[in-house]
C-alpha cells in the first residue's frame, strides 16, 4: 500500500477551462434545445388538432341547426375539412400544410388563413415589443431604487403601489387610463385604435400610447418585484460586502456587482410575461379595438372557423416556445458557471 | 512552522500604523452594545491576532476599522486613527477613497467573496480603473505582478477565469492579491483560512506574512482559532462578548495567559505533539443585550467570586504591554501550556475488530475516487481518516455508511459482508451503524422539535415509544449536555454546537455500535469542538462505541483517535497507531501534512 507520496500541485486542483474551442459544444447544446423545441411544437399540434377537429363533428358544430336543412353548404364544408378521411390522414394533411406554410382556408370568408393572420400577428408583436421596450428598463429601474432603500419609506411606498397595480385587472387599468388621458380629465390620446383595413395601427403613433401603457402597467409589477427580491439577496452576499469594503462607489456596486447577478430570474419572468402578452391580451385589444391576435382568435372561435383557430393556436404556441428558448439562452450566457459548464 | 520574528518597537507610540480608541458599536434602534471599549494599536509591519468565539464581535471590530458596519449595527463611539486622521469622522467620499487604498479587507469565505459573474482579471483592476490610476496596460501589469506575488499564474487564460474555475486556496489568494494591489497601509483579514485544509492554509498564511513583511503593512487577523494565531501573530487580542479580555505579545499570552477565558480557550485546543483531554467552555457566548453585569465571562468562569459581578473590570496590566480584564489576575495562579495532556492511545492494545473495509474502490460515474482502500476498526476504538480536501475521506465514510453505493470491494461488519446501499441493508445493520454529518445547520429538519428529532430513530427501530421514549430522549439530552428545557425547541433556536449535540444524541438514540463522524467539528468554534470531543471520548469509554472519525485536523486526531489512515488522492499512503504515524512518519506526504499544521506550544 505504500507509494511515492508526491504533493499535488495545488494550482492544478482545478483544470483550466479548455480553450475557447467550445463552439462545437455550444452548437450541440443549441441543436438539442432546438430539437426539444420542435418536439414541443409537434406535441402542441397534436393537442390543438385533437381539440379543434377530431373531437365531435366540426361540420355539425359549424352549421348548428342548418346542418340538416342546408345540404349544399354541408357538403362543401365536409369536402373542405376532409371529414370523410380518417383522422390520421386529416392530421397528416394539416401538419404537412403547416410545415410547408399552407395554413388552409378560412371557413368564414374563404380567404387563405395566412393572409388574414399575418397582419394581426405583426400588430400584436409590435404592441408586445413596444411594451417590453418600455417595461424592462422601467421594471429594473424601480427594482434598483426599491432595493437601494430596502425596508425604508420609499421602498414600502413603491412595493405597496406595485402590489396594488398587480392586483388590478388589466382592463380596469385600461379603462382608468382612458378616462384619465382621453375622455374625462385630459384629452390627449385617442381612446381607440383607428382600424382601417389598409393602415397599420402605428401609422397613428398616439393611438399606440394607451394600449402600450396598459400592458406596461399590467406586467411591470411582477418583473419588478422578482428583480427586487433577487437584488436584496445579492446585496446581502459576501462579494457585494467585499466590493463595498474595497471602496467601490455604491452606484457601481449596484450596477456591476449586484444587478449582473440578479438579472437571470428577471429574464425568466420577463419571458413568461411576454409570452403571455403575445398570446393576445384579449381584453386590452378589445378595449382599444386593437387589431391583434387575441381579438381575432376570439372572433374565430365564435365563428367556428376551425382552420383559423388552429393556425392562431400554433402561432401562439410557437411564440411561447421561442421566447422561452431565448430566455434560457440568455440566462445561460449571463451565468458564467452554466456557460463554462457547456463549453468544457 | 514558525512565526516570522521581527524587531517591532514595543514601547514607543507608533508613527505609522493604526490606533483604535474606545471603539463602540451598537444595534440600531436599541441602545445595546455589540462591542464596546475597544482599544487597539496596530504597529507598522505587525500582525495582531483578534481571537474569539462566534458572537464575540471580532468581525464587527474588523470591519469597523474601515468605517463599515453590517445592516442593523452602527458605529456609535470611538476613534480609528490612521496617520492622525480619524477614519470614523471622515466625510463619506474620503472614507470610500481610503477603503481599499489605505485599509484593505480580506474576506472570510473565499468561495463567496468574489463576484461569480465577473472575470478575476476584471475584478483585480476594477478599483484602479474606477479611480483612474495609471493606464489600462499599467493596471493589467499590476494585476499580473500581484498574482505572481501570491504564487498564482498570471497569464491571460488565468485572468479570464471566473471564481468558480479556481480552487478554494486559489480564490483566497486572489482575494489577498486584490487587497494588496492598491498597496494599503493596513490589512484586515477576517478568518481568511476557515474552510481551507492545512496545506492551503499554510500557503495562504505564509503568503500573507511575507507580503506584510515586504510591504511593511500592519494587519489585524480575525479568527476563532488560537492555533493559527500562535503561528502568525506578533500580538494577540482575545475578545469575549464584545470586549477585549486579554491583550499582549503572542509569547506572553501563550506562556502566561492571565484571563480565565484565554485559559479556557487554550484548554480546548488540541496539540500536535501530545494527546490532551480537551475541555469545552460550559454555556454559550451571551448575545448582545443578554450579557451579564460585571465581568461578562463571570457566568462561565471557574474562578468567579462575588466581586466579579459588581462592575465591569478594567484592563489590568500584567506585564509591560500585557493586559487582562480580570480583577483576580494575580490570584489565579500560573498556567502551563501542557496542562491536560494525557497518554496517547496505547498502540499495543488488543484489538477486537468490528468493522473492516477491504479493497474499497469508489466511483462517481466513470470516475474512480477511491483506490483499493483497506483498514479496520476495533470495538471501542476511534480510527481517523485524514487528508486534504479531495482526498476521498468523506467518500469512504459515505460508502461505509451506505449513503453512496457505487463501490466495489467489501465492508464487513462482525465478519458479515454489508450490502452496498443503506436501503438494501437490514434494519438491524442500519441501526448499529449511525452517521453524523459535517454541517449541523443542514442536517437537522428545521420543522421538527428536538424531541421529535431524537425520538425518530427509537420509533423507527422499535427501541422505545410513548412515555418511555420521551424519558430516553431526556436521558440522551442529559448525556450530550443539553438542558431538558430545549425539548420542544426547533433547531433554529440552537447554536451550532448545540445542534451538533442534537445530531449526536439522534445517532445515540439508535444505540449504535459504530458511529461514522464526518468532519463533525469543522463548522464549530474551537471551544465547542473541545466539548464535543470530550463528549465523544466519554461515549467511547462508557459505551464502547467505535468511531470512524473523518477530519483534516491532525492535532485533533492526536487527541481523539487510536489509529489513523492518511489519505492522498483516494489512496491510503500511511496507516498505523497515532503515536507511530505522528511521531515517526514514514511518508513525505505525512511529514508535509504535519509540518503544515499549525502548532501550539
Amino acid at each position: 500500500m505504500t507509494q511515492v507520496a508526491t504533493l499535488p500541485d495545488p494550482l492544478a486542483e482545478v483544470a483550466p477551462p479548455r480553450g475557447r474551442s467550445g463552439g462545437a459544444a455550444w452548437a450541440a447544446w443549441l441543436a438539442r434545445r432546438l430539437g426539444l423545441a420542435v418536439l414541443t411544437l409537434w406535441l402542441v399540434s397534436v393537442l390543438v388538432f385533437l381539440a379543434t377537429a377530431a373531437l365531435g363533428d366540426p361540420v355539425r358544430a359549424i352549421l348548428g341547426r342548418d346542418y340538416d336543412t342546408n345540404v349544399g353548404r354541408r357538403e362543401q364544408l365536409e369536402a373542405q375539412l376532409g371529414v370523410g378521411d380518417s383522422i390520421v390522414t386529416r392530421y397528416v394533411d394539416w401538419l404537412g400544410g403547416l410545415v410547408t406554410g399552407d395554413f388552409g382556408t378560412s371557413l368564414a370568408n374563404q380567404q387563405p388563413v395566412w393572409q388574414q393572420v399575418s397582419d394581426t400577428v405583426v400588430n400584436t408583436l409590435v404592441l408586445v415589443l413596444l411594451a417590453a421596450a418600455v417595461m424592462i428598463p422601467l421594471a429594473f429601474g424601480i427594482a434598483m431604487i426599491s432595493a437601494h432603500f430596502r425596508r425604508r419609506r420609499p421602498d414600502t411606498v413603491i412595493q405597496t403601489i406595485l402590489l396594488a397595480l398587480a392586483g388590478v385587472p388589466e382592463f380596469v387599468t385600461g379603462i382608468l387610463l382612458v378616462a384619465l388621458f382621453s375622455t374625462s380629465v385630459f384629452n390627449i390620446f385617442p381612446a381607440v385604435t383607428i382600424a382601417s383595413p389598409t393602415a397599420r395601427p402605428w401609422d397613428t403613433p398616439e393611438g399606440m400610447v394607451l394600449p402600450v401603457a396598459t400592458l406596461v402597467v399590467a406586467v411591470t409589477p411582477y418583473v419588478s418585484r422578482i428583480v427586487r427580491a433577487t437584488l436584496l439577496e445579492v446585496l446581502d452576499s459576501d462579494y457585494v460586502e467585499l466590493a463595498r469594503l474595497k471602496g467601490i462607489p455604491e452606484p457601481v456596486v449596484m450596477r456591476k456587482h449586484a444587478l449582473l447577478n440578479a438579472i437571470v430570474p428577471g429574464i425568466q419572468v420577463i419571458a413568461l410575461q411576454l409570452a403571455w402578452l403575445a398570446g393576445g391580451v384579449v381584453l386590452v385589444e378589445t378595449l382599444f379595438s386593437y387589431p391583434g391576435v387575441g381579438r381575432q382568435l376570439v372572433d374565430s372561435v365564435r365563428n367556428h372557423d376551425v382552420p383559423m383557430v388552429q393556425a392562431l393556436s400554433m402561432i401562439i404556441a410557437g411564440v411561447y416556445i421561442v421566447v422561452n428558448l431565448v430566455a434560457d439562452v440568455l440566462s445561460i450566457l449571463l451565468t458564467p458557471r452554466a456557460r463554462t459548464a457547456i463549453s468544457s | 512552522m514558525t512565526a516570522p520574528t521581527r524587531d517591532v518597537p514595543q514601547t514607543t507610540t507608533p508613527a505609522g500604523g493604526l490606533v483604535v480608541e474606545d471603539l463602540g458599536v451598537t444595534l440600531t434602534g436599541r441602545p445595546v452594545d455589540v462591542v464596546d471599549d475597544i482599544d487597539l494599536v496596530l504597529r507598522p509591519g505587525e500582525v495582531v491576532g483578534l481571537v474569539g468565539e462566534s458572537g464575540s464581535g471580532k468581525t464587527t471590530v474588523g470591519t469597523s476599522l474601515l468605517a463599515y458596519s453590517r445592516a442593523g449595527a452602527l458605529i456609535s463611539s470611538g476613534k480609528v486613527l490612521l496617520e492622525g486622521r480619524d477614519v470614523l469622522q471622515l466625510p463619506w467620499k474620503e472614507v470610500r477613497q481610503l477603503r481599499g487604498e489605505e485599509i484593505a479587507y480580506v474576506p472570510q469565505d473565499p468561495a463567496s467573496a468574489l463576484n461569480p459573474s465577473i472575470r478575476i482579471g476584471k475584478q483585480l483592476v476594477e478599483l484602479h480603473q474606477l479611480r483612474g490610476v495609471g493606464t489600462a496596460e499599467s493596471r493589467l501589469q499590476a494585476a499580473r505582478d500581484g498574482l505572481a506575488e501570491v504564487g498564482l499564474p498570471n497569464d491571460d487564460e488565468f485572468l479570464r477565469r471566473y471564481a468558480h474555475q479556481l480552487s478554494g486556496g486559489q480564490v483566497q489568494r486572489v482575494a489577498l492579491a486584490m487587497a494588496f494591489l492598491p498597496k494599503p497601509k493596513v490589512l484586515v483579514l477576517d478568518e481568511p483560512t476557515t474552510g481551507l485544509d492545512v496545506t492551503t492554509q499554510k500557503m495562504v498564511l505564509d503568503t500573507m506574512a511575507q507580503l506584510c513583511r515586504s510591504h511593511g503593512v500592519c494587519a489585524l487577523y480575525v479568527t476563532h482559532d488560537l492555533a493559527v494565531v500562535a503561528n502568525i501573530a506578533d500580538r494577540v487580542a482575545v475578545m469575549y462578548a464584545g470586549q477585549i479580555a486579554e491583550l499582549g505579545p503572542k509569547d506572553a499570552v501563550f506562556a502566561n495567559p492571565s484571563h480565565p477565558y484565554t485559559r479556557a480557550l487554550l484548554d480546548s485546543i488540541p496539540h500536535l505533539s501530545q494527546a490532551r483531554a480537551l475541555k469545552g467552555i460550559p454555556g454559550r457566548t451571551p448575545a448582545p443585550g443578554a450579557r451579564p453585569d460585571g465581568c461578562r465571562f463571570s457566568d462561565r468562569c471557574t474562578y468567579v467570586v462575588d466581586a466579579c459581578k459588581q462592575q465591569v473590570p478594567p484592563l489590568i496590566s500584567v506585564a509591560p504591554d500585557h493586559e487582562a480584564r480580570c480583577i483576580r489576575v494575580g490570584e489565579i495562579g500560573m498556567w502551563d501550556i501542557n496542562r491536560g495532556t494525557v497518554p496517547d492511545a496505547d498502540p499495543n492494545r488488543k484489538r477486537d475488530v468490528i468493522l473492516s473495509v477491504e479493497g474499497l474502490n469508489v466511483f462517481y460515474g466513470r470516475k474512480q475516487i477511491v483506490h483499493d482502500v483497506t483498514f479496520d476498526l476495533a470495538k471501542g476504538e476511534v480510527v481517523a481518516l485524514v487528508g486534504e480536501s479531495g482526498s476521498g475521506k468523506t467518500t469512504i465514510s459515505r460508502s461505509v455508511g451506505g449513503l453512496h453505493k457505487e463501490w466495489t470491494g467489501a465492508v464487513r461488519f462482525e465478519g458479515r459482508e454489508l450490502a452496498r446501499s443503506a436501503r438494501s441493508r437490514s434494519a438491524e445493520d442500519r441501526r448499529r451503524i449511525q452517521y453524523i454529518f459535517q454541517n449541523p445547520y443542514l442536517s437537522l429538519n428545521p420543522r421538527l422539535t428536538i424531541e421529535q428529532i431524537i425520538r425518530r430513530p427509537m420509533e423507527l427501530f422499535g427501541i422505545a415509544k410513548g412515555k418511555q421514549a420521551t424519558d430516553r430522549v431526556l436521558q440522551l439530552m442529559e448525556q450530550v449536555a443539553l438542558g431538558s428545557g430545549m425539548l420542544h425547541y426547533q433547531a433554529s433556536r440552537l447554536s451550532g454546537g448545540e445542534r451538533q449535540r442534537v445530531a449526536i444524541a439522534r445517532a445515540l438514540a439508535a444505540e449504535p455500535d459504530v458511529m461514522v463522524c464526518d468532519e463533525i467539528t469543522s463548522a464549530l468554534d474551537v471551544s465547542v469542538q473541545g466539548s464535543i470531543v470530550a463528549l465523544l471520548e466519554g461515549l467511547r469509554k462508557e459505551r464502547g462505541i467505535s468511531m470512524l472519525f473523518v477530519t483534516h485536523n491532525l492535532a485533533l486526531v492526536r487527541s481523539i483517535s487510536a489509529r489513523v489512515e492518511i489519505l492522498q488522492a483516494g489512496r491510503v499512503v500511511e496507516a498505523g497507531s497515532v503515536v507511530t504515524v505522528m511521531d515517526t512518519p514514514r511518508e513525505e506526504y505525512t511529514r508535509k501534512l504535519l509540518s503544515d499544521s499549525p502548532r501550539v506550544g
